[in-house]
């Protein structure tokens, strides 16, 4: 009773200063807004959401040849960690606040958001914008960042998966890695390389979970060992024998040949034990073949080898298929600005002048055929341009598996309703990993939760 | 602090104020409520008009009501659960781990001795870093089994290394949340050892008491408000962990580690399922008011005899 007017004091201390704040927050975000619509005057701001990776970071770098040459246009950037990029991008256009002009997008969102018009195409720019070269792009990577045959991304930059070895532990065991190999030589090899008495793992595999994680390795391997994730009635297919095999596969050469504490590895883990050489092999992105030799110690950087996805008992090619691409808002209030940007940003000359400035093994890659015709890329990249591009072109998403599928995507599944999904079968994939649950158990909540989640979208009846 | 609350109301607050007088006292406030109740009223009366519709972001259908559907989910979802009881746990036993080592520590620094300064600010630093840098750090320097520094314990005296964040994720999670949020709990309670009543425990020291009963009969309930006000900031501070969860496991393995706040965050903001995900939150906050207010009955309690003593 008695602390009554000391609370009510210090009550009324704390309203005070959360409205103080509240005051100082809506000042900010009326001065942004402001920012915004720039029109005034004849120029124009565009607003671009970005990943922060370092090819993003080279063009925001560069941008002042853009200024130069559009005269008029400035360009705010808004970067984001990948992570954080998904969830900002996503609530800007589905709720239409038209925060960004331009906004980099998975090639997953790609056709999802096409569908729910919070993108517009870019047929009719790509065509009129001939210095574009829209034959250029490598037909895979546009193909994925395209909606019912009409291009909604520009591609900035395209991948696959393939794996990375090491030639002199390869050699010191006795094990030769082929261009093309198969999954059973690969684990052959990773039980004969692992050498846990001096810190090196056979192979590093993604563990964590994620969709975009653990999942988009170990779909890769359920694909070219014939399984898959729906069959055409949209019946999941996570424990079918072909499923389990793979999964079995997967979960087994991590626990016996895998880096230590696999599940807690993203490909960030697996990108800094390939570096430090704590890794005999890795399976993942080519993209990281660059960042792998810029950062690798000495040993590691001369004995770098490459080869091809490693493929399963269905034959199947593997590798995966991923691209990071630009699209305008269709919320946006000034998109032929915003064209000229993603021209400029995903042209055959931004990749020269990126290479030029800031060194040919940091360019964009993936994405033209063009790129892989520059003598000085070619030069910069010997060890594993060719191997990337031959990745990307063997890659078909719209028939990844052996059987028919009713959904396109190769280490996804193109539906909104993958990402809970695949949330979940990750972490019980994790589980299974980490060997707090067998491999059998994993799947059979996976598919439980699959059949209940497809049931509810309605797209199995 | 004591003193402040058994002071005798001023004569002036006992007069009946008149209508005018009092909307004088209220009116600067009432800016600031307001916006109190935008801020945070606003935002929970659309989380509950959302918890009662189907609402998928990426589906791009118009939110419709579906009666209690979310509802039903929710405690249909064993994850929910599972996200529960691992949030009862990491909160639980980070803070009795907080205290019980805050509480040592702070034994040890209420001393005078060589060096005290800086043994104190060492002592309080972990508090002051970064979350993000502080559970990379754990993640790679301290829990890799490869390179890690309790792997090479392990090694050490002939161990294998552990496997800390496959096998013991939350073992994993409550050490590095215990590692960081020790140091508030020192802070408090190295504060209540400095009022401790010199004269009781002179007194005790001339009855023959040691240190043990000392600590016993006199410290110990001189601390105990120091310890509920600890624990009670302690367990609102680890309940919403989030940051630490997303980088050292991203909740796993097979959810091992997903607590409440982890759950919610993927279910709106990675599924974009939002209906689910208010329903979630709002099922949380009720299983949170069911267990925080007897906690804050007591806290309270403890103020009352606080005053009346």
């Amino acid at each position: 009773m008695q602390i009554g007017p000391q609370r009510t004091k210090a009550a009324a201390r704390v309203l005070a200063v959360t409205a103080a704040g509240a005051l100082l927050a809506g000042s900010f975000t009326a001065c942004s807004t402001d920012n915004k619509g720039g029109t005034a005057g004849g120029d124009v701001t565009i607003n671009v959401a970005l990943a922060a990776n370092p090819q993003m970071k080279t063009a925001e770098s560069l941008i002042s040849d853009f200024e130069q040459k559009n005269p008029g246009i400035k360009v705010k950037f808004t970067t984001l960690p990948e992570n954080d990029l998904r969830p900002a991008v996503t609530k800007d256009v589905a709720t239409k606040a038209g925060q960004f002009d331009v906004a980099m997008m998975g090639s997953y969102e790609v056709p999802i958001w096409a569908k729910n018009n919070w993108i517009i195409p870019l047929e009719d720019y790509a065509t009129k914008d001939t210095a574009w070269k829209k034959d250029d792009l490598l037909e895979p990577i546009k193909d994925i960042v395209s909606s019912d045959g009409k291009l909604y991304g520009a591609p900035f930059y395209g991948s696959s998966s393939f794996l990375f070895y090491r030639k002199d532990l390869a050699q010191k065991a006795g094990v030769t890695i082929s261009q093309t190999p198969t999954w059973e030589e690969i684990a052959a090899a990773a039980a004969k390389m692992d050498d846990k008495a001096n810190g090196t793992s056979g192979i590093c595999l993604r563990g964590l979970p994620g969709w975009g994680q653990n999942l988009a390795s170990l779909t890769t391997v359920i694909n070219t060992f014939g399984g898959r994730w729906f069959d055409e009635q949209w019946q999941p297919q996570l424990t079918s024998p072909e499923t389990t095999k793979a999964v079995q596969f997967y979960v087994d050469l991590l626990r016996e040949h895998g880096q230590a504490d696999a599940a807690k590895d993203g490909w960030e883990g697996c990108l800094q034990k390939m570096s430090q050489g704590t890794t005999a092999m890795w399976y993942d992105d080519t993209v990281f073949a660059g960042s792998v030799l810029n950062q690798a110690t000495p040993a590691v950087k001369e004995n770098l080898g490459f080869a091809m996805a490693p493929t399963g008992p269905a034959d199947i090619k593997s590798g995966w298929l991923w691209s990071w691409g630009l699209g305008i808002t269709s919320s946006s209030k000034n998109p032929d600005a915003a064209w000229k940007f993603i021209s400029w940003v995903t042209s055959p000359e931004y990749i020269k002048l990126a290479g030029e400035k800031s060194g040919w093994d940091s360019i964009p890659p993936g994405s033209r055929t063009s790129t892989y015709e520059l003598p000085e890329y070619k030069k910069a990249t010997a060890a594993y341009a060719d191997l990337t591009l031959d990745s990307i072109n063997a890659a078909n998403p719209t028939q990844p598996t052996k059987d028919k599928v009713p959904y396109s995507g190769v280490q996804y599944v193109q539906i909104p309703e993958f990402v809970d999904i695949g949330d979940f079968v990750s972490q019980q994939v994790a589980g299974a990993i980490s060997g707090t649950q067998t491999v059998e158990e994993a799947l059979k909540k996976s598919q439980d939760y699959a059949t209940n989640a497809v049931k509810t979208a309605g797209y199995l009846k | 602090m004591a003193k402040t609350i058994t002071a005798p109301r001023p004569p002036a607050l006992v007069r009946e104020l008149t209508r005018a007088e009092r909307w004088k006292i209220r009116g600067p406030l009432l800016p600031a409520l307001i916006f109190t109740i935008l801020l945070t009223q606003l935002p929970f009366l659309l989380t509950l008009i959302y918890s009662f519709q189907s609402w998928s972001l990426l589906s791009n259908k118009p939110a419709q009501f579906n009666g209690g559907a979310n509802y039903l989910t929710t405690v249909q979802d064993e994850i929910f659960w599972r996200s529960i009881g691992n949030t009862g746990v990491m909160t639980g036993v980070s803070t009795v781990a907080c205290i019980v080592i805050g509480l040592l520590l702070a034994l040890l620094l209420n001393h005078t001795f060589p060096g005290r300064g800086i043994a104190r600010t060492l002592a309080i630093t972990p508090f002051f870093v970064m979350p993000v840098a502080v559970t990379l750090f754990w993640r790679s320097a301290m829990f890799d089994p490869g390179f890690g520094l309790l792997g090479w314990f392990s090694r050490l005296v002939g161990l294998p290394a552990i496997s800390w964040l496959s096998e013991y994720p939350m073992a994993a999670l409550i050490i590095l949340l215990t590692w960081r949020f020790t140091p508030f709990a020192m802070l408090i309670l190295i504060a209540g050892l400095q009022s401790a009543p010199q004269e009781q425990l002179e007194a005790a020291r001339v009855d023959g008491a040691g240190p043990l009963r000392q600590f016993r009969f006199i410290l110990i309930p001189h601390l105990r408000p120091y310890i509920e006000l600890a624990a009670l900031l302690l367990a609102m501070n680890l309940i919403q962990t989030f940051g630490e969860i997303a980088l050292l496991t991203a909740g796993g393995p097979a959810f091992g580690t997903t607590n409440i706040t982890y759950y919610i965050y993927l279910k709106g903001f990675n599924g974009f399922d939002f209906g689910t995900a208010s329903a979630l939150g709002i099922a949380a906050l009720l299983i949170t008011i069911a267990l925080v207010l007897p906690a804050l009955r007591l806290l309270s309690g403890i103020f009352q005899k606080e005053g009346r003593r």
